[in-house]
């Protein structure tokens, strides 16, 4: 038998299809045995990877495409997201990306730059790859296994 | 898929009630809705979004630029009825230190029940 199972989403890079994509997270993430907190994260990851894409990507192309790849195994879910537009520098763009700090006042506070961050906060592992388009990959495991390890070790 | 803001209107107090999904697709309705909110000096404006079930950095982003405008024009904006997921996602960006937002008394009463 195959490791995993694979599902593949294209969509026109529209705003409209987001929540889709989220929806559809959301089930294969309830396939695999995620938490609800876990889904609701996992939500939150695709959909900024998404939105990243409807908004970068094709600011001059009108006909752009995304690709979400979902890899299903026991115990994690791979997504890959891609998108066949303009890249965007990952490293000027992790300068201005990340959390409030306690000391920011409010009237200088930017509107943006938490995609990234909370992709990254919300998943495991997140790479970017940017050759041409831009590729998200993320991982996150199920936490259920690693507590019914720990149980096993607390009654033993 | 819908996204709703109604406004409650009390004196020199605004009551907002966000419901739905706040993301892309419906993040420029919201925002056209909280920019024709007109702030006067003193204004006392609590947006509550217990009935928000979903929310990513775009409504966060709205909330920022609407907080923002309200601190330039001398109002005063408070965040209400934060469930357990948006209070952890104000967490987590920092937010919560910088804003004034308070969680929904009703799911921290049924949690204290468990």
């Amino acid at each position: 038998m195959k490791e995993f199972d694979y599902i593949e989403i294209r969509v026109p890079a529209k705003p409209q299809f987001v929540s889709v994509i989220r929806l559809t997270v959301s089930g294969l993430a309830n396939r695999i045995g995620f938490s609800y907190d876990d889904i609701e994260d996992l939500k939150i990851a695709v959909s900024e990877a998404v939105t990243n894409v409807v908004h970068h990507a094709y600011k001059d192309v009108e006909e752009g495409e995304i690709v979400i790849g979902c890899a299903l195994y026991e115990n994690k879910l791979e997504m890959m997201i891609a998108d066949y537009g303009n890249s965007f520098n990952f490293e000027e763009i992790k300068t201005k990306i990340g959390p409030y700090h306690p000391g920011d006042s409010i009237a200088g506070l930017r509107e943006g730059g938490l995609g990234l961050y909370l992709m990254e906060t919300l998943m495991d592992e997140v790479m970017i790859n940017n050759d041409g388009g831009v590729t998200v990959f993320m991982t996150k495991y199920v936490a259920r296994e690693q507590v019914e390890k720990n149980v096993e070790r607390i009654t033993t | 898929m819908d996204m709703v803001v109604n406004f409650k209107k009390d004196g020199t107090k605004l009551y907002g009630y966000v419901e739905g999904e706040i993301d892309t697709f419906t993040a420029s309705g919201m925002r056209e809705e909280l920019e024709a909110v007109k702030i006067k000096e003193g204004m006392e404006i609590k947006l509550d979004l217990s009935k928000v079930n979903y929310m990513d950095s775009t409504g966060l982003g709205i909330l920022v630029a609407f907080y923002k405008r309200a601190l330039r024009e001398e109002g005063k904006v408070k965040i209400v009825g934060l469930s357990k997921r948006l209070q952890r996602l104000f967490e987590i960006t920092g937010l919560s230190e910088l804003m004034d937002i308070e969680t929904d008394k009703k799911v921290e009463l049924s949690n204290e029940g468990i």
